[in-house]
């Protein structure tokens, strides 16, 4: 590891917060010295060892970590059929879609409301798209009995009411947005504007690897457990690291999570998959860094949708946790530096990919590892067939049944 | 040479008027808020996503957009203000966005095109100052930059580091049109801002009636109103400018009163 050298991809970012140009902290004043103060108290909570002793005590055996690396046979000779000879990849899955919650937004929220606890505050604040960074907020609350309110645009709302009623049940109020489109955008914006009016007591607890500095890295840190347990679970189950990994994307914090461990090993390739929506014809796509120019919105610069005014357009996916106009810093960063790959996967593609899951290996997927599942089916069958794909199943899909049966012409 | 900043604050304690532009008859409105006794106007560049505004001017933005105001038609109705009204500062007030999306420079050579003086950028940090600041510096616009209630002394510095104009004192920590701070609240802020800097520290958010003006022109050199202002657009669309006269004039009176006062 030269996680030291000059040359490292892993000592991003630098002091400014600043990922190359991206990143940084584009915030109202009102909210710099609350900034300020919480990159002070991450440095210090990341230099105690108690902090991380109890971080790794709640991710085992609250959250069920480490989660398992599993080698998907069913998968892999599926795609294995139309391959060339001698081509069809191996298909492993990081399975963070068993953490508790169904997803890999708990490994931040338990990180922040730590951090949170040490700074002394006791109102936490979250936004959510699908309701997933939502529900997570909600459960480490209730664990630790902090109050919570939940911003979330009102037509997710309306679209994902079994996540709104799960917040509620795990005791969280869920304030709906009605400005702008009523999607993850707007309840971002609602979120910083409590937060601008509560910040003597209130730590607002992001969902992503995006925002204000430090966020972007503290949020990496936090789900960088992802890919440190999978390359010493790789390491021990095949002697060897992954040849690819594979992970979808919207703000990127699962991606992020799985690729940073592995950023300093040249050999191992890694794909970033954004959400194509209906394609990149149009606008109805959350595809940032394909169809995106770089820009400033929720306190960092990144890679964002929008017009040549520099307005921000609305995104979409057909999964509610795609749906975001832009993209985590380090994202944007790593795709200017070339060290990571992105493309994406329309919607069309994704639930096939979902459906292909369900079929081959008895798990149901999320909608947005779908997109990394339906990536796979096309970069499988021309890897060598001694070659590892490791991808991320970030997410379970119960919550998403609804949505596909709505897709696939199935009343329920 | 004096700026027009310098010779309005120069005269005592001034107001500050905001409107969105493209939000109902810009032009007209802002000739009403000069013709009532406006001192400074702040034209607010819409956009999308406009994260430290309360409901009035999100809702201003929205429209306006709504409106297809572009960017071109903010920069000519400031041009076309200028033409008008050659002596009366003139502010552009947004988000960072929209100020670089063709590039800072660009940004920058249109608004001292259009006779701007200064920019408010709401996101653009001190700490990311590189993004618009030299810019607007280098075609001798004005940074005109915030200070909150949650800006201590030991960042006052910082925050004053490349700005010029005025300094603008956000009184209340929260977002636009909301409650107003306690007098002596924004009198301690004032005064310990003030001994950081001569720029002139204007005070706004939450200010709506002559009387809080009148009070918070006794302690700063400038009294900003907005969400009322823009409550009237949207009340009175076509019949706004009458409307907004009848405001400033009162607002104006009772902030130009502290000009006798201190004299």
């Amino acid at each position: 590891m030269s996680e030291h050298t000059p040359n490292s991809y892993m000592n991003q970012p630098d002091e400014r917060g600043h990922f190359g140009q991206f990143g940084g902290r584009y915030v109202a004043e009102t909210l710099m010295p609350l900034i300020l103060d919480l990159e002070r108290e991450y440095r210090k909570a990341k230099a105690d060892p108690a902090f991380k002793a109890e971080f790794d005590d709640l991710l085992e055996h609250y959250v069920g970590r480490p989660s398992p690396l599993y080698f998907a046979p069913r998968i892999t000779e599926e795609l294995a059929k139309n391959a060339p000879p001698g081509k069809g990849a191996q298909i492993w899955f990081k399975r963070d879609e068993l953490n508790h919650t169904g997803a890999h937004k708990i490994n931040n929220c338990i990180g922040q409301i730590l951090l949170a606890m040490r700074m002394g505050k006791t109102r936490i604040i979250a936004e959510t798209g699908a309701g997933q960074h939502g529900v997570a907020t909600a459960t480490v609350c209730a664990r630790f009995g902090l109050p919570c309110t939940v911003f979330m645009g009102a037509t997710d709302v309306a679209r994902q009411a079994p996540n709104v009623f799960r917040m509620k049940l795990l005791g969280a109020q869920v304030v709906p947005v009605t400005s702008g489109r009523g999607t993850l955008k707007d309840a971002m914006n609602e979120a910083l504007r409590d937060w601008v009016a509560n910040v003597h007591d209130t730590f607002y607890i992001i969902g992503t690897a995006a925002g204000p500095h430090p966020y972007p890295e503290l949020v990496r840190d936090f789900q960088s457990v992802i890919g440190r347990e999978a390359r010493a679970q790789m390491l021990s189950r095949t002697g060897r690291l992954p040849d690819l990994l594979v992970a979808a994307i919207g703000g990127g914090s699962n991606a992020i999570g799985l690729f940073h461990p592995f950023l300093d090993d040249p050999d191992v390739k890694m794909l970033g998959v954004e959400a194509a929506g209906h394609g990149l014809d149009g606008d109805e796509h959350a595809a940032s860094l394909a169809g995106g120019f770089p820009g400033i919105l929720h306190g960092n610069k990144t890679y964002l949708l929008q017009d040549e005014d520099g307005q921000i357009t609305e995104g979409h996916s057909i999964s509610a946790g795609l749906d975001y106009p832009g993209i985590g810093p380090e994202h944007a960063w790593l795709k200017e530096s070339g060290r990571v790959d992105y493309t994406y996967a329309t919607d069309k593609e994704a639930l096939d990919a979902f459906q292909l899951l369900c079929r081959t290996e008895g798990i149901i997927p999320a909608l947005e590892p779908s997109h990394a599942i339906a990536a796979i089916v096309k970069v499988a069958p021309t890897m060598p067939k001694d070659a590892i794909i490791c991808a991320n199943l970030c997410g379970r899909g119960d919550k998403d049944i609804f949505t596909v049966a709505e897709a696939l012409g199935v009343e329920m | 040479m004096s700026t027009r900043f310098q010779t309005t604050f120069a005269k005592g304690p001034a107001l500050v008027c905001f409107i969105t532009a493209g939000d109902g008859d810009t032009a007209a409105n802002l000739d009403a808020l000069v013709a009532g006794g406006a001192d400074v106007i702040e034209l607010g560049m819409p956009f999308t996503d406009p994260m430290a505004d309360g409901p009035a001017i999100q809702a201003a933005n929205i429209r306006a957009l709504g409106n297809g105001t572009k960017t071109a038609d903010v920069l000519k109705l400031a041009a076309d203000f200028r033409a008008r009204h050659p002596e009366v500062p003139l502010v552009l007030m947004g988000y960072a966005n929209p100020m670089i999306r063709r590039g800072p420079e660009w940004f920058a050579e249109e608004a001292a095109k259009a006779g701007v003086d200064g920019v408010i950028s709401v996101d653009l940090a001190p700490e990311e100052d590189q993004d618009l600041g030299p810019a607007l510096r280098d075609k001798g616009i004005s940074l005109i930059r915030l200070a909150t209630p949650t800006t201590d002394d030991k960042r006052i510095p910082a925050v004053l580091e490349g700005s010029s104009g005025f300094l603008y004192y956000v009184s209340v920590a929260g977002i636009t049109g909301k409650q107003q701070a306690a007098m002596a609240s924004i009198e301690e802020n004032v005064q310990r801002i003030k001994s950081h800097t001569d720029l002139p520290v204007a005070v706004g958010f939450g200010v709506r009636t002559p009387e809080q003006a009148a009070e918070i022109a006794k302690v700063a050199d400038g009294v900003v109103v907005g969400s009322a202002f823009i409550d009237l657009v949207e009340k009175h669309g076509a019949q706004a400018p009458q409307h907004l006269k009848a405001l400033v004039e009162g607002l104006a009176k009772a902030v130009h009163s502290a000009r006798k006062a201190t004299a």
